[in-house]
């Protein structure tokens, strides 16, 4: 399955990654915080495990606030509000 | 917390009876199986750890350049410094099986390859093993073609023999090697008996003026001078450049402060990582055992290499001429990767054991009886069973997109594996804990790699954003 991003909403999208190996995820969510606004919220969507303690990583050190993670059989749901 | 459903603790049980089946019914069919059940039982404990702990050399370097997250490079460095502790014990007590590899230019170049696969592949040799594991069929397509290309990269001459340098080729014929290896035809083998074994042997210890097996060369030697220090350094120079930066994102943070707030910020740094430093943990003690135990094994049953058991237990078959097959005493993983597609290629035909690397020195055993292979496949049994158990397995096929990235990743690995003579655990991470220079210089060169790697992947994902993102109001 090809990555994509979508708007769910005013104010919030969702990226999916699933199918993708790191570093895809964690780039990807990179990307995507980066061209959205500040308080815009990213839902990430996910199933290679390692890249979880990366976004975790990366948004702790970028100031984003993660404010619910899900897993269920091995796939994650992060959702991230933009710094 | 997720509970663990019944069918996952249920597959996580069955790996655990099959791999115990196999250690009892073959043990009770003769006693040497045993040798290579040690084998089997530290892969399962190497699998567990890597899973547990993340444990990537492919996420250290790559997610530092790539998203700025220094948090396994970190945990890298911890274990590393970890494992050289229980390495330099080992040392000092006389039985360590590890030997130093010449140290040149050549491992920069091997890491500088290495490296950049890595980041295409998406993990590095152990890292793909234990992410099989957990059900990724990228993974294990990158394992496949580490194996491929290994196998056929020692084996091949014909055009690349001209890019041998005469005098490679002169040193390697000068070297006097069994007629039945065929020396002066395949780059590889002109490469090892012409170049890398005409390169020095050494240890910090030695480096020093002390023996290795001393305390001193042991603990102060490889360990103080050829670790910590480096390993210190290295750290600093992340933190420097990555970490620092952070903490003023923390309640009271800020890049002022002087060096007190710089000593509690390289703390922080160091203590974020415990997950993937207490797996180093657990490995370093691991692999110091199992060099205990295989050593142990080989003094029980009177021998020195596991060609000998294999022998014993009435396979000749694919063995070196000199009687030895590939049989490291610790963690190691692209070698016998290369030997079970050796095996397949000499079913198919392909005649590959008048080179080097399978007929002088590793030999191509029946895969069913190569110990190298019983801890392989069990580190991805373990790696499934800590997956299992924290819900992380997942079978995933892999898209077009990644599978290609797969290959030429697996292949940069493989060639990279080759000229190093070993990978990221046998060319880097054993060798660095054990104070051989080599290793630091492989390191090196898989940095390079890595940034280079991720340079290149920075291009490619741009492109497929920019393409995703053209639809949306952004």
């Amino acid at each position: 399955m090809a990555m994509k991003v979508d708007k769910k909403e005013e104010g919030v999208y969702t990226l999916d990654c699933q199918g993708y190996v790191c570093p895809h995820p964690q780039i990807y969510t990179k990307k995507v915080l980066e061209k959205i606004k500040s308080g815009n919220v990213l839902e990430v969507v996910f199933d290679n495990p390692s890249s979880s303690e990366s976004i975790s990583a990366m948004c702790v050190k970028a100031g984003h606030d993660i404010f619910e993670k899900t897993n269920t059989g091995g796939k994650y749901v992060f959702s991230i509000r933009k710094k | 917390m997720e509970t663990v459903s019944r069918k996952n603790q249920t597959w996580a049980l069955g790996i655990v009876l099959f791999f115990s089946l196999v250690s009892i019914i073959t043990y009770s069919y003769n006693e040497y199986y045993i040798y290579l059940s040690a084998y089997l039982w530290f892969g399962f404990i190497y699998g567990m750890c890597l899973q547990y702990g993340r444990f990537c050399f492919a996420s250290a370097f790559r997610d530092l350049f790539a998203v700025g997250v220094p948090r396994m490079v970190v945990g890298i460095m911890i274990a590393t410094v970890l494992f050289a502790f229980v390495s330099a014990f080992v040392t000092a007590t006389g039985i360590s099986t590890f030997h130093s590899s010449p140290t040149s230019i050549h491992s920069v170049i091997a890491g500088l390859v290495f490296g950049v696969g890595m980041v295409f592949a998406g993990g590095c040799a152990s890292g793909s093993l234990y992410k099989t594991g957990e059900g990724n069929g990228v993974a294990f397509l990158v394992i496949l073609s580490i194996s491929i290309t290994q196998a056929m990269f020692v084996d091949v001459g014909g055009w690349l023999n001209k890019l041998v340098p005469a005098s490679w080729t002169e040193s390697a014929l000068s070297k006097g090697l069994p007629e039945g290896l065929d020396v002066g035809n395949g780059w590889v083998d002109q490469y090892l008996a012409g170049y890398v074994w005409n390169q020095p042997v050494t240890s910090f210890a030695k480096m020093l003026g002390f023996e290795n097996e001393s305390f001193l060369g042991a603990y102060f030697g490889n360990l103080i001078v050829g670790v910590v220090v480096p390993a210190l350094l290295l750290l600093m120079v992340v933190y420097l450049f990555y970490a620092r930066s952070s903490r003023a994102m923390e309640p009271g943070g800020g890049t002022g402060g002087g060096i007190g707030e710089d000593i509690k910020g390289f703390w922080g740094m160091l203590i974020s990582s415990k997950r993937t430093a207490l797996a180093g943990l657990i490995l370093g003690v691991a692999c110091g055992l199992q060099m205990f135990v295989m050593e142990g094994l080989r003094i029980k049953f009177g021998v020195r290499n596991a060609g000998e058991i294999l022998q014993r237990l009435g396979s000749d078959y694919g063995l070196s001429m000199r009687g030895t097959v590939f049989d490291p005493g610790y963690w190691y993983v692209t070698t016998q990767e290369a030997q079970w597609v050796g095996w397949l290629l000499q079913k198919l035909g392909w005649k590959n054991m008048d080179n080097i690397f399978f007929g002088y020195i590793n030999g191509i055993p029946n895969p069913a009886l190569n110990p190298a292979d019983w801890m392989s496949l069990a580190l991805i049994g373990g790696a499934a069973v800590m997956a299992l158990m924290s819900n992380e397995f997942k079978f995933k096929k892999p898209t077009r997109e990644l599978a290609f990235l797969a290959v030429i990743g697996g292949a940069l690995m493989g060639v990279g594996s080759r000229l190093g003579l070993g990978c990221n655990v046998g060319g880097f991470f054993v060798r660095v804990a054990n104070g051989d220079p080599a290793g630091w210089l492989f390191g090196l060169g898989m940095i390079g790699g890595a940034f280079l790697g991720v340079k290149a992947l920075n291009w490619w994902t741009e492109r497929k954003m920019e393409k995703e993102l053209i639809h949306l109001d952004l």
